[in-house]
């Protein structure tokens, strides 16, 4: 047996990433958005490991955001962890009602309608006047048991939350695969039928699996809304999952680290782009998915792995 | 009831195709069944039906006494009906240990009292801990050296083999095998049959298994269901129904013709 | 009664525009087993193919009902060059791959295209209303529509009756059939399949540039305006079955009147409704109204 190397490294790559976002401010931003989309793509590997690629995790990914949101917009509720756990309660709740419908659905029948599915929450979020409409509305900085995670001057506390968030949850996402509930995400996507011989619903663990994906996502839209200070129902909008897609293909679910990493590439090509080629970032996305299609069908990942080996 | 599996009355069309006609079947525990028919003849409806895959338009089927017509393969398999198939069902992506975790870590869920509980340290009926019970198993139907390979590659055999081995993880009281020898070479066949037979008696189950080679079903088996256009023509010890003229016309007659033309 | 006339009419218009934009979908999808999400690019690329044509043609003072012909003459010439592009250039290195791969590289096509527009077009709006008030108004009942609305409904209509009579009355229809039902039989009995693929992809884009075609007429072209078609072509050739023609025609029709209800009755509810409908037909019918055959897997 093969020690198992991957809570250590991920352990020190927290140390790393506290030590850098300490002497490098100016990177805190990009990061803290990074982990925040990240946890996204996280549920997004758990459902690509299944065989499922879903289109709406912008869905939960903004309930997750609208929750934080209202609650500290309307009640005046700031601190950041009961903000994360309600959008993770909210997103969670709504993937489970979601889920008795969506699990009966696998390839782009499950693409498909989770993207609709979110369409409807963009749908009703433009609509709502008091939500801000197209607009959406400014978040208030959070705290942390009444200490402030985001000044003028820092914003080092919030990045330090983000890093021991995202770390936690990519250390529980190993440990899940390695659960027998884990272990039939990869037999789902190989043999529904073998699954079902061996005595387990194939449709309860993807629905369960939908639920974990929609929780990440919501808990990660309330960190990116915590981050930018800002939500709107674009969140929602298709094109947002088809960016999650995008950086969960490009990332490969070979490790739980990937999506993390991929995230942060794309965010910061995407700051790059935006602001030298803003009508070709697009094109460079949908140029670049197919090459990763047609030549590293396993993700950016894989080139991690190849040297490896 | 001394039966363990009893079927009654099945009737089972697909559009114009009659695939079973007033199928009724007794079981015994430890019998070794053997079921043969030309292909289309109902044997592996019989055995979709006996798992829950397919559901009969007519007729019931009982396990231990229990009426289980209604319940889903997952179900079924449960209870201790389990099955192999005749193209295996493996996940290909997956190397032979792995397949055998899934298949035992599955069982050792199923174990949990409530979905909160902690798993059993111990897979049930095989009473060792998850990875052990994977290395016996791999061990009993000599697989170790295929241990981590992807199923996707492995020779049709070993295919073969590690379906059959997946099928015990449930501990079966009634194991169903489908065409277990099925695109195995000839000189394979009765090394493959030996392995499951031996390794199968020492679960006490009773077997029903799917075959075309009539030198098989003549060899393992200790009872014959002899079907013909979804009805059973002929049931009974091996020497009286192979030799009955019925059979020898309609089904292993039938036989002679080019068989087995794809399973894809 | 005129109120519920008035939400028949605009739904029937409504639906027209609809089967329009889901016909080419389900085409592709039923023949290819490919969806694709480039369909809404298709569209707008019609409609600014449609734009730039009429408008130019509008532009020399030639004959004013000819920009209906230049409206046309875009989309057939956007679907006969996009079509085999996407098609011969990519999608065919990738038949035999999984359905949802297939739907990656469709998606990766459709950001290429979104840019490609913005690059070619501009992110300006293009208006060329002319041809929606050429044709003048029809009044009854109380109710004023622009004749070019009723135009939509016969184009509609022929649409579907010429893809009808061509699946199901042609020679070529019926082998197409046969290539659907199974690809490797006919192509081992001597089918083209390679042809009949490069034909139904390029059907498929004609289609979603006509109805971007005859759109552009009714309102003003600007990037972004094929990003939410996609999903209402998904979600009524869900309802009717993805892969059928009558299907489309009929999820078109429920789509149509009900978001003509939801407008009048209850304008808040406008594109929830149509998830909504989506979403029941697939709850207790899954395989939509009209289902196909299921297969035996082991």
């Amino acid at each position: 047996m093969k020690k198992d190397r991957t809570p250590s490294l991920l352990l020190a790559a927290l140390v790393a990433l506290l030590i850098l976002g300490l002497v490098l401010p100016e990177w805190r931003f990009l990061g803290t958005l990074a982990i925040g989309k990240g946890l996204t793509v996280l549920g997004l590997l758990l459902l690509l490991r299944t065989g499922l690629v879903s289109f709406g995790q912008g869905l939960y990914y903004c309930l997750g955001a609208y929750a934080a949101g209202t609650l500290g917009q309307f009640w005046g509720t700031t601190d950041a962890l009961l903000l994360l756990v309600v959008a993770g309660l909210a997103a969670g709740l709504a993937a489970a009602i979601l889920g008795i419908l969506l699990a009966a659905y696998r390839g782009i029948f499950f693409s498909m309608l989770s993207l609709a599915l979110s369409m409807i929450l963009y749908g009703l979020l433009v609509k709502s006047a008091a939500l801000g409409s197209t607009d959406g509305f400014n978040l208030p900085a959070p705290t942390l048991f009444g200490l402030p995670l985001v000044s003028h001057d820092s914003r080092y506390p919030l990045f330090v939350l983000a890093c021991v968030l995202g770390v936690a949850a990519a250390l529980a996402m190993h440990y899940y695969f390695r659960t027998p509930l884990g272990r039939l995400s990869p037999a789902i996507r190989d043999n529904e039928i073998r699954v079902e011989y061996l005595g387990a619903s194939v449709r309860a663990a993807v629905h369960v699996k939908y639920v974990i994906a929609g929780i990440l996502a919501g808990v990660g839209g309330a960190l990116t809304g915590m981050t930018v200070g800002h939500i709107d129902p674009e969140m929602a909008y298709w094109t947002t999952s088809g960016e999650f897609v995008f950086v969960a293909i490009l990332s490969g679910t070979g490790s739980v680290a990937a999506p993390f990493l991929g995230s942060f590439i794309f965010e910061l090509v995407r700051t790059f782009a935006y602001e030298y080629s803003p009508n070709s970032w697009q094109l460079a996305l949908g140029t670049a998915m197919l090459l990763i299609i047609v030549f590293l069908p396993a993700g950016l990942w894989s080139l991690v792995q190849r040297r490896r080996a | 009831m001394s039966h363990l599996l009893e079927a009654r009355n099945l009737d089972k069309r697909f559009g114009a195709v009659t695939a079973a006609a007033d199928i009724s079947v007794t079981v015994a525990p430890d019998s070794v069944i053997g079921l043969i028919g030309t292909n289309g003849a109902g044997k592996t409806t019989f055995v979709n039906m006996v798992t829950g895959y397919l559901k009969p338009d007519k007729g019931r089927i009982y396990f231990e006494g229990r009426d289980i017509t209604a319940l889903h393969p997952r179900q079924v398999t449960r209870l201790g009906i389990c099955r192999s198939f005749q193209i295996p069902q493996l996940y290909n992506s997956l190397s032979a240990y792995d397949n055998l975790i899934v298949a035992l870590g599955i069982v050792l869920r199923n174990a949990k009292p409530a979905p909160w509980a902690r798993a059993p340290r111990l897979v049930p009926g095989h009473d060792l801990p998850l990875a052990d019970a994977a290395e016996a198993l791999l061990e009993r139907f000599d697989l170790g050296e295929f241990r981590d390979k992807p199923a996707g590659v492995l020779p049709e055999g070993v295919r073969k083999l590690l379906d059959i081995a997946m099928a015990l993880a449930n501990k079966p009281r009634v194991l169903l095998l489908d065409e277990p020898t099925s695109g195995v070479s000839s000189e394979e066949k009765f090394a493959i049959m030996d392995r499951v037979m031996s390794a199968v008696r020492a679960e006490g189950a009773a077997v029903l298994f799917v075959e075309h080679d009539m030198d098989i079903v003549a060899r393992y088996a200790g009872r014959v269901l002899a079907f013909y256009e979804g009805r059973i023509l002929a049931d009974g010890a091996p020497d009286v129904v192979l030799a009955d003229p019925q059979v020898r016309e309609y089904v292993i007659g039938g036989q002679a013709e080019p068989k087995e033309v794809s399973h894809a | 009664m005129s109120a519920l006339l008035a939400v028949v009419v605009d739904g029937v218009i409504y639906a027209s525009w609809l089967f329009m934009i889901a016909v080419g979908l389900t085409l592709i999808y039923g023949v290819m087993k490919i969806l694709n999400i480039a369909h809404g690019s298709l569209y707008a690329l019609g409609a600014y193919g449609a734009a730039s044509l009429a408008g130019y043609w509008l532009s020399q003072g030639y004959a004013p009902f000819g920009s209906y012909a230049a409206l046309l003459a875009a989309a057939a010439l956007v679907g006969l060059i996009i079509g085999p592009l996407i098609e011969r250039g990519l999608l065919r290195f990738m038949y035999g791959r999984d359905e949802i791969i297939l739907l990656l590289v469709t998606y990766a096509v459709f950001l290429i295209l979104e840019d490609a527009i913005k690059l070619i077009w501009g992110v300006d709006p293009y208006i060329i209303s002319e041809p929606y008030g050429l044709l003048g108004i029809v009044e009854f009942a109380n109710l004023v529509y622009p004749t070019y609305s009723f135009m939509l409904i016969v184009v509609s209509l022929a649409v579907g009756v010429l893809l009808a009579w061509v699946l199901h009355r042609t020679r070529h229809g019926k082998l197409l059939a046969a290539v659907i039902h199974d690809r490797e039989v006919s192509q081992a009995m001597g089918v083209n399949v390679r042809r009949y693929y490069l034909a139904t992809f390029t059907a498929g884009a004609i289609l979603a540039a006509l109805g971007g075609a005859l759109t552009a007429p009714t309102v003003s072209v600007v990037p972004g305006m094929g990003v939410e078609v996609i999903v209402l072509a998904f979600a009524v050739v869900v309802i009717g079955g993805l892969g059928s023609l009558p299907g489309a025609a009929l999820g078109a029709l429920i789509v149509g009147l009900l978001r003509a209800a939801a407008v009048h009755y209850a304008p808040a509810l406008e594109l929830f409704s149509i998830y909504l409908v989506m979403a029941l037909v697939l709850a207790f019918r899954p395989q939509g109204l009209f289902a196909g055959e299921q297969v035996r897997t082991i």
